[in-house]
């Protein structure tokens, strides 16, 4: 794997405590797959709070183990469904089985300007780490807080 | 006129509008009229090279429109045009 460059946090991203339970099962149920879904939630003053969790199909054809991809139709009905419940849609996670939770190359060049990343590391099915990333105007990951929430 | 719907990722480019009338005749046309109006989003749509970005994909209602002319698909007034961002990445 090539590295990118990875630049150290600015801004904050809320996570309900339920949330994050609930993507690090994912993760660790679908390790040695990588898992993927949508963050919704609201924006305030550049902070943000992920309300919902929503897992999504990884359609990736071939390695999961090592990649994800999100149906185009898949992420038109995340579009909706932010839009019907009032939310918006903040972002994407996705796990990185045995591997750091760290975005790689190829997590930076296919990365959505404005999108948070989560990105969850389980290392032979236990869970790692979690770790949240945004583009920045030049195209770079900057991490964001995690800040863990004890509503749901 | 067509509607494009601007998804969450590019709405800070257009004003936080998730919904735009274009003039254009096919999609190209509509793009460029987007990225004419709104500068800030035009590299994310169209590469160096002029051409649509590879992690972008573009519907016309339910069609993508790889499956029909490309970015030379024409357009009526009643066509919805939806950018949809390629969520794609992993560890390698």
């Amino acid at each position: 794997m090539r590295k990118s460059t990875v630049i150290f946090f600015k801004s904050m991203l809320f996570l309900s405590s339920a949330a994050k339970n609930k993507i690090i099962s994912e993760a660790i149920l679908s390790s040695p797959d990588e898992c993927c879904g949508f963050l919704f939630g609201r924006e305030y003053n550049e902070h943000r709070t992920i309300t919902e969790v929503c897992p999504v199909a990884n359609a990736k054809e071939g390695d999961k183990k090592r990649k994800y991809e999100i149906f185009p139709v898949d992420y038109l009905k995340a579009e909706k469904y932010a839009e019907t419940n009032g939310l918006d849609l903040l972002g994407i996670y996705h796990s990185h089985p045995n591997h750091p939770s760290v975005p790689s190359e190829h997590d930076r060049v296919a990365a959505q300007p404005y999108c948070s990343y989560i990105i969850i590391s389980v290392t032979d099915g236990a869970f790692n780490t979690i770790q949240s990333w945004r583009l920045n105007e030049d195209f770079q990951f900057e991490e964001e807080t995690i800040a863990i929430t004890e509503t749901q | 006129m067509a509607t494009i719907i601007i998804p969450t990722p590019l709405r800070k480019f257009t004003d936080r509008r998730n919904r735009l009338s274009v003039n254009g005749n096919t999609v190209r046309e509509a793009i460029e009229e987007l990225a004419f109006n709104y500068p800030d989003v035009r590299k994310h749509l169209i590469d160096d090279h002029g051409k649509l970005r590879t992690f972008v994909n573009i519907f016309v209602s339910d069609d993508d429109i790889r499956n029909l002319k490309n970015e030379y698909t024409p357009l009526c007034s009643e066509d919805v045009i939806s950018i949809i961002p390629a969520i794609a990445g992993g560890m390698e």
